[in-house]
């Protein structure tokens, strides 16, 4: 009898000695699917910011080309500035530069290795100093952005591609006399949009994020808290504080893109506000955000022990008091790392304002509330859709800018939760 | 001027605290003391500045709301018989002009005597209306100020009736989640049904051809119009399911490798790196999938002799999979860590590997909370737009071809709602008929999810 035993334990542990090594093996295959898992994401995101910075850090410079400019007196007068024929005075330049190109082909492929905006510049300079008429001046101006793209090496040398043999040699010889070279690119981050891509800055998107966030914090925020603190600290636990819970929980999981449907059923076509405005984006933004606000903000009240509460009313403070003098300060910190996170998130957001109509293109800097504007994402959106190669570069550029933004939003958020975070 | 009017009230209203503490603490000193008051004087101050403030505010929020309107329609009235009786889309240019005019800009067409009059109309209406509105607010504040000032007393409850104000406005507050969801399903429906009136209900839910094109002329050719979304629905499905096929296997992985196996330091290093990705913001993503992965594929698919379509479900799908991988892994994260380490301990007990727990004990523990944090992911997947916008396409094909173009319910609303448009037509209306499909099934999807997840917390707590 116990002999049998034995031998049956003797073949279990047979039986689990040889399948000890398969199983092992299963073990360890089982952590390198983990690792792999780990790997492939990481490596998707090092190849999404590798991506976006080789492509986009060269757009902080820009190609500037030299020409000595004659501010000549014959067409410019103080008092005539506005109808005076700036592109003549470019195009002028150009031809002193290269006396020997004739025709009418050749030197409108000359003058097309000028930037669009060079003029606008010229007449800028003269109407800040018009003593300059008269006089010779060497300049640096910019070039057009098909050239810029042929320096930055995107368009190859090829007389049959974008640029034929004249138009290669002329750059050549401007390379041999030290007419070309990559500047700083002041324009991206001084100008409004433009058709031109070397004009294209992001100032005008980045001040209508701005305005528009600016409303989504002052909206969302004192309503996040207000809510949070409601719920959290007054309301009974009845069926309507499950109902808010409810929905609340499923208002941070509907889609981006049905609040835009919202601000355009109701603040627009209801209320009648203005399209394309920094008020109604941040409006439908203050919705959007609102619930991860208050989501985060009752974390930081549940967070607060209970102690605390019972101190403050049992030395008489009224239920008010206790809140906003004692349970709110300590809370604070956690709300506020919310709401960076809600904003961080809003600043992100594109599809809502496409719904809206921030989606026009809009040239002028937007300086009110009402104003037609764009943002920084839908910005990136429409450059993205653009042809012309260096849209692609400034997009990349405009992208690591709204990155860069995101990253500080979401350091501080970090940094205010170790700084002020508490363990009771 | 208007928007210099919250500037005016912030000041108004501090001008009024200030002058409620200064006469509560005169009526201290009267009255022998500040432990004479019933409420010390900042409660006094504030009430002042409640009660200068808070109906105005409202006033100028109503104002805000209803001026354009009211304005609007006073100029209409306004207007010559002949303009009035205009159909209203017509109306509506009129009446654009007319704003144009007064704002300045260039104007579309010639402008007539009646415009002009009509413009001087509007102008002087809204100067009107401004007026009256600093008037208005001006009168109340100083009226609110007074009334709270008089009543100042020793025994005054300011503390208790402050408070109330306050417990009242946050109450209201916190309806503003109600109002939003009672916006968006009235302002959705409302169009929808307008759309349904149109199209029967059962030619959008079961047609299979979609070409929202319809002909602004009756002459023109070749645009009559279908809504039939079964297209769109297979393209969204096919779009979501790429992405739940890349994210699921590696957001779990991940967290249960991080969760299981990870040293801690490597934990603390890795998931706020993981994070980023769901901080990226989805254009970005999208510029990404339009732009670099879409070419590489298309190449690769030549290589290989396929035949990608530079607009393919397959592009979309794996990079919102990516976007998607972190919200899955620390979803599942969540619950892997509430398993009692009890049930993992049995298991190690019984002679089993670390993997064998995590496959037959962990993981199957962790189930409904894992399945939830998945519907949760599809919710997002389907509702997800700019990706879609920017690497799908824009024609409506039923087809099982991962490789080749697909459209989805978001990338439909957004291109039937963007650009220029008139706000009768079906195609318009369409956009809200997808939206609120989209907006019943991701709300569907999420109520079970939530339900799920939460049942399952209960579960180990």
């Amino acid at each position: 009898m116990s002999k049998r035993i034995l031998e049956d334990s003797q073949t279990a542990t047979e039986i689990v000695r040889a399948g000890l090594k398969r199983r092992y093996r299963a073990e360890k295959r089982f952590r390198i699917f983990g690792i792999a898992a780990i790997v492939i994401s990481l490596l998707f995101l090092v190849i999404l910011f590798a991506d976006i910075l080789g492509k986009g850090l060269p757009a902080f410079r820009q190609t500037h080309i030299r020409l000595s400019v004659f501010f000549d007196p014959d067409e410019l007068s103080p008092g005539t500035l506005d109808s005076a024929d700036f592109h003549g005075i470019v195009k002028k330049s150009c031809r002193t530069l290269f006396p020997e190109v004739a025709g009418r082909r050749r030197k409108k492929a000359l003058y097309k290795l000028v930037s669009a905006g060079a003029p606008y510049e010229i007449r800028k300079m003269v109407v800040r100093n018009p003593s300059l008429i008269g006089t010779v001046k060497e300049l640096w101006l910019p070039a057009d952005d098909e050239l810029d793209m042929l320096m930055k090496g995107a368009i190859s040398r090829d007389p049959d591609g974008r640029f034929n043999v004249d138009q290669l040699a002329w750059i050549e010889r401007l390379e041999d006399e030290g007419r070309l070279r990559k500047q700083f690119n002041f324009t991206f981050f001084t100008a409004g949009d433009s058709r031109d891509p070397e004009l294209a800055g992001i100032l005008g998107a980045l001040s209508g994020t701005i305005l528009t966030l600016l409303i989504t914090l002052l909206l969302s925020f004192p309503i996040g808290v207000a809510t949070a603190v409601y719920l959290e600290e007054f309301a009974k636990e009845n069926r309507w504080s499950d109902f808010l819970e409810v929905n609340i929980n499923n208002l941070a999981a509907v889609p981006s893109i049905i609040f835009g449907l919202l601000g355009l059923g109701v603040f627009i076509n209801l209320f009648g506000l203005p399209r394309s405005a920094p008020l109604v984006g941040g409006l439908v933004l203050t919705l959007m955000t609102l619930p991860t606000i208050i989501i985060a903000g009752r974390a930081a009240l549940k967070a607060v022990p209970p102690s605390i509460r019972e101190a403050a009313l049992g030395i008489g403070a009224s239920p008010m008091q206790t809140v906003i003098h004692h349970v709110l300060p300590l809370a604070m910190p956690g709300m506020l790392t919310g709401t960076i996170i809600g904003m961080a998130r809003a600043l992100g957001e594109t599809a809502p304002l496409l719904m809206i109509g921030m989606v026009a293109f809009i040239v002028d800097i937007p300086r009110s509330f009402s104003a037609p504007s764009t943002a920084l994402p839908v910005q990136i959106y429409l450059w993205a859709d653009s042809p012309e190669r260096a849209f692609t570069e400034k997009t990349s550029a405009a992208i690591i800018v709204l990155l860069i933004f995101l990253i500080c939003m979401n350091a501080s958020a970090v940094y205010l939760r170790k700084k002020f975070e508490r363990r009771w | 001027m208007t928007s210099l009017l919250p500037i005016i009230l912030v000041i108004l209203t501090v001008i009024g605290f200030w002058l409620g503490r200064q006469r509560s603490r005169k009526v201290a000193i009267v009255a022998g003391g500040l432990d004479r008051l019933h409420s010390r004087p900042v409660y006094h101050g504030a009430l002042t500045a409640l009660w200068c403030s808070l109906p105005v505010a409202f006033i100028y929020g109503i104002w805000l709301i209803f001026e354009g309107q009211i304005v609007t329609s006073l100029v209409v009235a306004g207007l010559p018989e002949h303009l009035q009786s205009l159909p209203a889309d017509q109306l509506g240019l009129v009446i654009n002009d007319i704003r144009n005019l007064v704002v300045g800009n260039i104007v579309s067409q010639n402008i007539d005597a009646t415009i002009i009059a009509a413009a001087d109309h509007y102008s002087s209406l809204i100067s009107i209306s401004h007026a009256l509105l600093a008037v208005a607010m001006l009168g109340l504040v100083i009226i609110g100020i007074l009334l709270v000032l008089s009543r100042i007393k020793a025994s005054m409850r300011a503390r208790n009736q402050v408070e109330k104000i306050i417990n009242i406005l946050f109450l209201i507050c916190s309806t503003v989640a109600i109002f939003t969801t009672v916006g968006i399903v009235l302002s959705i429906l409302f169009e929808a049904l307008r759309f349904f009136q149109k199209i029967p209900l059962a030619d959008f839910l079961f047609g299979l051809k979609w070409s929202p094109q319809t002909a602004i002329r009756a002459d023109q050719v070749g645009s009559s119009g279908a809504f039939g979304a079964i297209p769109v629905f297979t393209g969204t499905l096919m779009i979501a399911l790429i992405a739940m096929l890349v994210s699921v296997p590696l957001g779990l992985m991940s967290a249960i490798y991080l969760s299981e196996y990870a040293h801690r330091k490597a934990r603390t290093i890795i998931k706020p790196l993981l994070e980023i990705l769901a901080g990226i913001p989805t254009v970005v993503y999208g510029f990404f999938a339009a732009l670099t992965v879409a070419p590489r594929v298309r190449d690769l698919g030549a290589l290989l002799g396929l035949d990608v379509s530079s607009e393919s479900a397959l592009v979309a799908g794996v990079v919102m999979g990516v976007m998607i991988i972190p919200f899955i892994s620390s979803l599942s994260d969540d619950v892997i860590n509430a398993v009692p380490q009890a049930l993992r301990d049995g298991s190690y007990g019984l002679g089993a590997t670390q993997s064998e727990t995590i496959c037959r004990v962990v993981i199957p523990a962790a189930l409904p909370g894992i399945v939830g944090g998945v519907l949760l992911a599809v919710s997002r997947a389907i509702g997800e737009t700019m990706i879609v916008v920017m690497a799908a396409g824009l024609s409506a094909n039923l087809t099982a071809n991962p490789m080749q173009a697909v459209t989805t319910v978001t990338v439909q609303i957004v291109t039937l709602l963007v650009g220029d448009q008139e706000f009768d037509s079906a195609k318009t209306l369409a956009a809200f008929a997808l939206g609120l499909l989209l907006f019943i099934v991701t709300l569907i999807l999420n109520i079970i999810a939530l339900q799920v997840v939460k049942k399952y917390r209960e579960q180990y707590e």
